[in-house]
């Protein structure tokens, strides 16, 4: 198994990859279908997106398994094939990945809220280790637990994999607001509450993506940082807020060079591996990993 | 009687459900929206009093709070919690007609799309705020939206999504209830949703927050 954690610390940034829905909606997944039964139905789409991004230099390539716990399959009515979705998940990354790349399963949040009985503590544990239990079978080196905004979910979630698997953590959490005090997330979370509170589950990785565009996203890192000075960070921020193109379709602002020309200052932040979420592609992949490797170069001669 | 309204609308702001809950830890022991509702109206204060002067004015303080981010999904969620604590009592009354809604409000979040958190957040305000909600669900497609408009002629139209590739959706409902029923407002809103593609895509408003798609059809409305 590789380590992302060993990697950073031998080349202090990683490049992870970019949005993966626009991707399969572009290739025919239909409003209202599972993404994750592409896995076993359009194995190649979900290959070739993997491709794509090794392509344009990733060093962590992610899984089309986000929505893949049983809790969020279920009302496609593939609540029983979580282990056989999220195992082919993790062996069509792998497949492109080699034993070069990481893989880095996604695992996102349920849309279930305990607090307002949803839900129950066990169910959401049985769902999260049985998705991570998959994930590592088919050969995945860590798990994101990503897009989170509920600290007991999260919590619950990071120690699903942690007991029942020997995969790396990363923590990734979605803020999206702006208060006197900071930013939070949805349910309230502040960044040092959320730092804190998944250190003490045992994340191995802490980070933030979704929602925010890289110019919010350096205030976010510089907060994350100063809340966990010692362990990685992930980033991956969206590209910019979606407007409608001319064909009823939806475009982003975010040009690929526009994003890759804020990698230096995430990295000053205290970024260690830099993607993108929502509205990025290879393009933006291909940018922010030149523009990583020159902020490697000129550090070097410096 | 001034007094027990403005005790419902503190209830109802901090979520203190009734006398048994321990939520918020300074109310413990104390009566709740249950309790308290149940009294006014046996005092002999009028439903309508009840629910504009006691459950409005308690949801309208924190889903106003809300909107400025300074609180948050958790506390809007046990507000609503006290406020449904509330409108049990007042139920009867709507239905006898004696109490009368603000208007009717169809919600729901649009076709292909299974996310609920949000439109929930919208319905609860709503109803807080002394409209009748019909809540569609999720993944709502156009027909039904416009069955609901026949059932509910004159109401409000909400669109939820939150996702970028369902967002898209919204376009063809808000079109098609524009060409059946041109005097309906229609809001949107979603994580993913701006204003500016609310105008493009023809809805009246975008509401950034619960609050805001409250206070558009008081304005718009009343």
């Amino acid at each position: 198994m590789k380590s992302i954690r060993d990697d950073i610390a031998r080349k202090g940034i990683l490049v992870s990859d970019g949005g993966w829905g626009t991707f399969l909606v572009a290739a025919g997944l239909g409003a209202g279908e599972c993404p994750e039964l592409w896995n076993v139905e359009h194995p190649d789409v979900v290959r070739n997106i993997a491709k794509s991004y090794a392509d344009a230099g990733a060093d962590i390539i992610m899984t089309n398994s986000f929505g893949g716990s049983r809790i969020t399959l279920e009302p496609h009515g593939l609540a029983r094939r979580a282990p056989e979705l999220n195992e082919a998940a993790a062996r069509l990354s792998r497949e492109i990945a080699g034993n070069t790349l990481h893989v880095l399963a996604s695992m996102g949040p349920t849309g279930k809220l305990l607090m307002m009985g949803d839900v129950a503590e066990e169910q959401l544990y049985e769902a999260f280790a049985e998705q991570a239990i998959a994930l590592e079978r088919g050969g995945a080196d860590a798990c994101s637990v990503e897009t989170m905004a509920a600290l007991d979910e999260a919590a619950i979630a990071v120690r699903a994999v942690k007991e029942n698997t020997a995969l790396e953590v990363v923590a990734s959490f979605t803020f999206n607001m702006r208060t006197d005090t900071g930013y939070r997330t949805m349910m309230g979370v502040s960044i040092a509450d959320m730092a804190a509170g998944m250190l003490n589950e045992g994340a191995d990785i802490l980070g933030a993506n979704c929602s925010l565009g890289p110019v919010e996203m350096i205030e976010v890192i510089r907060d994350l940082r100063a809340a966990a000075p010692a362990v990685p960070i992930l980033v991956h921020p969206n590209a910019g807020m979606p407007h409608r193109a001319d064909d009823g379709g939806i475009t982003y602002p975010e040009t690929p060079q526009m994003m890759a020309s804020r990698v230096p200052e995430l990295i000053k932040a205290g970024a260690n591996i830099i993607g993108g979420c929502c509205g990025t592609g290879p393009d933006h992949i291909r940018a922010i990993a030149a523009a990583v490797r020159d902020g490697l170069h000129s550090a070097g001669k410096s | 009687m001034d007094d027990i309204l403005q005790r419902i609308a503190t209830c109802i702001e901090r979520g203190k459900v009734n006398a048994t809950s321990p939520y918020p830890p300074d109310l413990k022991g104390q009566d709740g929206a249950h309790e308290l509702t149940k009294a006014a109206l046996e005092m002999g204060v009028s439903p309508s009093e009840v629910l504009a002067q006691g459950l409005v004015v308690g949801m309208n303080s924190i889903g106003r709070k809300f909107s400025e981010n300074k609180v948050f999904v958790p506390d809007l969620l046990m507000a609503s919690k006290a406020m449904q604590a509330a409108m049990v009592h007042l139920k009867p009354f709507f239905e006898s007609g004696e109490a009368k809604h603000r208007g009717t409000f169809i919600i729901g979040t649009v076709q292909g799309d299974l996310h609920d958190i949000g439109k929930n957040l919208v319905s609860m305000v709503m109803e807080g705020g002394g409209w009748e909600v019909i809540d569609l669900g999720v993944d709502v497609s156009t027909e039904k939206f416009l069955d609901a408009l026949k059932s509910h002629p004159g109401s409000a139209v909400g669109l939820s999504a939150l996702l970028t590739t369902t967002m898209v959706n919204m376009e063809k409902t808000v079109a098609a209830v524009r060409t059946q029923h041109p005097d309906t407002k229609i809001i949107v809103g979603g994580a993913p949703l701006t204003a500016e593609y609310a105008k493009k895509i023809g809805a009246d408003a975008y509401a950034p927050d619960p609050q805001g798609a409250l206070d558009y059809l008081v304005g718009a409305v009343a």
